[in-house]
């Protein structure tokens, strides 16, 4: 049903320019070049990608950081795609960014309290109100008892509270989506599922959309329903995470769930299979199938002429490649 | 008498800070043999980088004391000049640190940089150590044509393995990897373990292997070290560690790790690890460990369990398990 | 940044010997620019330089500060004033009435144990009277007991006789003292020495003549010809020495202009840097952050205004039109804010701008100037308060030297003009070093005291990579 539809998303595209000097043009970095997909509502979704992905780029570009270049993107039934700053306010409040610095993205020099009265100020919610805002919202990060920490500055926070703190920032407005761009990398590991559970906690509760950007596949079980895998710019497979871990159909998707390690004393003796080469340059993308050089079932011929389309293959299971077409 | 290729004793490394004195290195024992590879595993701010420093002595301005036994087979490197220790360096100790990508000279061709340690330490000829490098490149994964070209001309990937390379070429008795591969991703990474997990078989070198990531640490560990607050908490083989870890440190810190192929359900440790600068008196992980009780308040002792593991933790004094 | 911060700060601050030593020279000069302020208010400070004379009539011409005697052997004289209408200087006055002449005897007894003779010597009447003027005779009365008349003249209502250089009494005085030696002074001895000199031969040379050390007085005699006549006089003997500064060409007490010097210097220097960091601040903001063509024309404009010479400017500017300091200050202001500071900080704007936090703001809607003004000024803010402080001295400089030139405000007393009316007289050719050393020597404290703390400042704000 249409109206369960958050987020929408069609042939969305955002390229780069490279340009030399002030006047001439030299290419374009297309760091996302036709993504489409359909998010709803309190739903979560792995986007995972290795660096230079696209992925978040695609993450900064659904939240409007960046104008996109083509395509559309469809919030709740309106078309955001091309609004100025001054309309774009309103979907501002709708939705959240967490990011991967916690620190770097507490301003220094604001205290806990000024971080979160921020966003309610621009949104001109009344003082009262805010205050009511920011009491709660602590609490619900367990970031207590709130008037110890309402008067500190990030400096004096672990790394797991000012994580904290940035997903209590990207609640205050309450939001209806969040995108997380790698929530949790620089966080140590026994910090990161205590933070993966409680932004878990709070999706559920209340009934949010998170595209949870990530180069962990290990983290996506835990995290949420569907799983996109991204590669060069394109989503090149879309399944629920335990489709999607049990039976990867993309060679990229097999690649990366084979790689992957558990910790196990094995590991050592064994040579894993890697694909070759490198992830291909965003500005000349090889034609046809963008993972075609690195394939192993690569057909010569098929995989290096035309770029596969989407296709269905079990009910939400879709893919892009020739094995399947 | 089977001699260690490194054993380290009594360890201390502490560094003045204007905050205080910070114990990164708190008297830390353990021992490496030829051809083994020791992971040292725990979170940022354990000291397992100031470890690492200790042990190849690259130490910043600010130390305050350092004192201990690392002996290198027969040798005491602690009761070495500057100058010897230099020597030492490089010949028989070689490290890659942590992002050590940033680490090249943009202005010199990789082929020259990776033929440097021979040129200083040995006083080969560059023509030699050009060609020498060739093959460590090559060695590593790098075709010898990249020898001529820059470092910005080199993926990240490429540039960790032409760093891999410098650390190899002198034939070191010892490599330490700080953090090897985590600014690299996954496919990236999983080559370079390749790599090393075939030159580890192919020379029987001895590597130290530093890391956050338990996972990534499996894949090349024969020997794990666990350290907690500036202290090792727990020494064992791979093969008891990664199936059953014995520290309540290490019991939870393999709780909190999610993986791929089980449905295990993740745990998180509450609280976070003590300061460097006043840690806890008696055992620092008691105040976030669920079985603590009196006894904690005393520091326990490393206890040898079967004589190849050791646990830091009052409940194997007795020898046996708990739980 | 908060009271906390602020404390946090100077607590720092003190850690640095150097620091507590600049902060006590800028406590010194807070304080005499807050003792100036209220001692000498703006007004009356404008007035009594700009009247100069008028208004220091008292005082002597270039008289060295009166703490130079400690140091001296000679001890060089202080002045004598005495004034009828003030009983406690010592004046006398009789009046003999008659029917309708009367009589007026005014005598000015003092003593002078000085080593040096007087600098000047006058006298100034006031008279009343309706139709005839009051008649005089002028007596000078030697410790030796020798009697000189100096003079005879009629009183007008306000009158003055300077003594020193009436011409006939100085060839009257030299003839008297040659006959008294026995020989010819051969050079023309003025009044102020021959009235006061030993009458031997040391009187022969100038470099001998001697002071006849006792008691002076001058007794003036006087026929007033109406019933209700009456005159007052005030004899002044002007001595070598004046007050803790000395004294300028204009007879002006160094003190007002070297006390004002300061409030004006600093308020001048603070304002100045202020203006300037603030406003390449926000310049340098905008031009990172809107980039394209804001950041181009910013930048194009910017590097026009660097290429310009700045003082030669400045010094046209100030050739062509006077300029109060208030206008130079605006002058100034708008010739340097797109100066080179710009391209600092738009370098380091453009770091802050990638920073993750930013780009946070950004998504719950901060606008614009939002995240300009409270956003990215604040985090660079600390790092630009350590140049703040420093330029203050470069600008403090700046004013003393278009001063010096002679291309300062004409009428505000400020170090540099003192300066600039001490070379105009030569001050160094006849000795007078007090009349320059004093006000470099505020300056060079002044700009020293703002080093030593921003200085420190800049070793707190931005601290090398070697301190742990």
């Amino acid at each position: 049903m249409s109206e369960q539809i958050l987020l929408s998303v069609k042939e969305l595209c955002k390229y780069f320019e490279l340009r030399k000097g002030l006047f001439t043009k030299a290419g374009y970095v297309k760091a996302v070049d036709g993504v489409s997909f359909d998010l709803k509502k309190g739903d979560a979704v792995s986007l995972v990608g290795e660096s230079g992905s696209g992925k978040t780029t695609l993450g900064k570009t659904i939240l409007r950081l960046y104008e996109p270049t083509k395509g559309t993107i469809i919030f709740e039934g309106k078309d955001i795609t091309n609004l100025r700053a001054r309309q774009l306010l309103e979907y501002r409040r709708e939705t959240g960014l967490v990011q991967q610095d916690p620190y770097g993205a507490l301003p220094p020099f604001m205290t806990i309290r000024r971080v979160l009265e921020e966003p309610l100020i621009i949104h001109k919610i009344p003082k009262a109100e805010r205050i009511k805002r920011i009491y709660s919202v602590l609490e619900e990060v367990r970031l207590t008892p709130v008037e110890d920490f309402i008067g500190k500055y990030p400096h004096m926070l672990s790394g797991g509270q000012q994580q904290r703190l940035v997903i209590a920032r990207a609640m205050i407005l309450n939001p209806k989506l969040i995108v997380a761009d790698e929530p949790v990398s620089m966080l140590d590991a026994s910090v990161r599922i205590e933070i993966l559970t409680l932004l878990k906690e709070i999706q559920k509760k209340h009934g949010l959309s998170v595209i949870y950007i990530t180069h962990d596949l290990s983290t996506t079980r835990y995290f949420s329903e569907w799983i996109y895998i991204m590669y060069a710019g394109k989503i090149v497979e879309k399944a629920p995470t335990k489709v999607l871990l049990k039976n990867p159909l993309h060679p990229y998707s097999q690649a990366l769930l084979t790689i992957i390690p558990d910790p196990d004393a094995e590991n050592r003796f064994r040579i894993k299979d890697v694909p070759p080469g490198e992830p291909p340059s965003l500005v000349n993308p090889p034609e046809g199938c963008r993972f075609h050089p690195r394939c192993i079932y690569f057909k010569d011929g098929v995989c290096n002429k035309k770029d596969p389309e989407e296709i269905e293959v079990e009910k939400d299971h879709f893919v892009r490649c020739w094995l399947y077409g | 008498m089977v001699k260690h290729l490194l054993e380290v004793k009594n360890l201390y490394t502490y560094f003045k800070t204007r905050k205080g004195i910070v114990r990164a290195v708190d008297n830390v024992a353990f021992t490496v043999e030829k051809g083994e590879t020791l992971a040292v595993i725990g979170e940022s701010g354990c000291g397992k980088s100031s470890l690492a420093k200790s042990i190849i002595r690259l130490l910043p301005r600010n130390i305050h004391t350092y004192k201990g036994e690392i002996y290198l087979g027969n040798e005491d490197l602690m009761k070495l000049d500057e100058k010897k220790m230099n020597e030492v360096r490089w010949a028989k100790i070689s490290m890659v640190s942590q992002a050590a990508q940033n680490s090249l000279n943009p202005v010199i061709k990789v082929g020259q940089q990776v033929a440097e340690p021979l040129v200083i330490h040995e006083g080969i000829d560059k023509k030699t150590a050009l060609e020498r490098a060739r093959k460590t490149l090559s060695m590593v994964g790098i075709p010898e044509a990249f020898a001529e070209r820059y470092p910005f001309e080199l993926s990240g990937g490429m540039k960790q393995r032409a760093i891999i390379a410098m650390a190899l070429i002198t034939d070191p008795d010892l490599i330490i990897l700080d953090e090897p591969t985590s600014a690299l991703d996954v496919l990236t990474q999983a080559s370079i373990m390749n790599m090393l997990k075939t030159i580890k078989k192919e020379t029987s070198k001895t590597f130290m292997f530093i890391t956050h990531d338990i996972a990534v640490s499996s894949e090349l560990a024969d020997k794990v070290a666990v350290m907690y607050a500036g202290q090792i908490v727990e020494l064992a083989s791979a093969e008891e560690f990664y199936n059953k870890p014995l520290h309540p440190y290490s019991i939870k810190l393999m709780a909190s790790v999610p993986t791929l192929r089980t449905d295990k359900k993740l745990e998180f440790i509450p609280g976070a690890p003590p300061s460097l600068i006043d840690p806890p008196k008696g055992c620092r992980f008691a105040e976030r460990c669920p079985w603590r009780f009196e006894k904690c308040m005393d520091e326990p002792p490393l206890f040898p369990i079967d004589n190849r593991s050791f646990v830091k933790c009052w409940l194997y004094e007795s020898k046996g398990s708990f739980k | 940044m908060s009271v906390k911060q602020l404390k946090e700060t100077f607590k720092q601050l003190l850690a640095y010997r150097s620091a507590i030593v600049g902060l006590c020279i800028l406590c010194f000069i807070m304080g005499l620019s807050i003792y100036a302020v209220i001692a000498i208010p703006y007004e009356e400070a404008i007035r009594a330089w700009r009247l100069g004379e008028d208004v220091s009539i008292n005082n002597p011409r270039n008289a060295s500060p009166s703490w130079v005697n400690f140091f001296l052997k000679k001890k060089l004289p202080e002045t004598i004033i005495m004034d009828t209408l003030k009983k406690e200087s010592g004046a006398k006055k009789k009046i003999v009435e008659g029917e309708t002449i009367s009589v007026i005897r005014i005598e000015f007894p003092f003593e002078f144990n000085y080593d040096d003779f007087p600098s000047e010597l006058n006298l100034f009447f006031t008279a009343n009277y309706s139709e005839n003027a009051p008649y005089i005779t002028i007596d000078w009365i030697k410790p030796n007991g020798a009697t000189i008349r100096l003079k005879e003249m009629a009183v007008k209502k306000t009158d003055r006789y300077y003594i020193s250089i009436d011409d006939e009494l100085a060839k009257k005085l030299r003839l008297y003292l040659s006959e008294k030696v026995g020989q010819e002074i051969p050079y023309e001895i003025p009044p102020q020495i021959s009235l006061f000199a030993v009458e031997d031969e040391s009187i022969l040379k100038p470099e001998t003549v001697q002071v006849l050390k006792g008691k002076y007085k001058m007794v003036i005699d006087g026929i007033l010809f109406e019933k209700q006549s009456d005159i007052n006089s005030r004899l002044v003997v002007y001595g070598k020495v004046f007050g803790l500064a000395g004294t300028d060409h204009l007879r002006r007490d160094l003190m007002i202009g070297l006390l004002w010097g300061a409030p004006i210097a600093v308020s001048f220097g603070i304002l100045a840097s202020i203006s300037i960091s603030f406003l390449q601040m926000i310049i340098a903001a905008v031009s990172a952050w809107y980039g394209k063509w804001a950041d181009m024309l910013l930048q194009k404009a910017t590097e026009f205004f660097m290429i310009l010479p700045f003082l030669p400017i400045l010094m046209m500017i100030a050739i062509f039109y006077k300029l109060s300091i208030w206008v130079l200050l605006v002058v100034v202001i708008a010739l340097s804010i797109f100066g080179s500071g710009v391209k600092t900080y738009r370098a380091m704007f453009l770091q802050v701008k990638e920073l993750p936090y930013i780009e946070a703001a950004q998504t719950y809607g901060a606008g614009n100037l939002r995240i300009i003004f409270r956003y990215m000024i604040p985090k660079v803010l600390p790092t630009i308060i350590p140049s703040l402080v420093l330029s203050v001295s470069s600008f403090v400089f700046l004013e003393a030297a278009l001063a010096i030139l002679g291309l300062g405000d004409p009428v505000v007393p400020t170090w540099g003009k003192i300066i600039n009316d001490a070379y105009t007289k030569g001050a160094l050719h006849q000795g007078y070093y007090y009349w320059v050393l004093e006000p470099s020597f505020l300056l060079v404290l002044t700009s020293l005291g703002f080093a030593l703390v921003g200085f420190a400042l800049d070793k707190i704000f931005n601290p090398k990579l070697s301190e742990m």
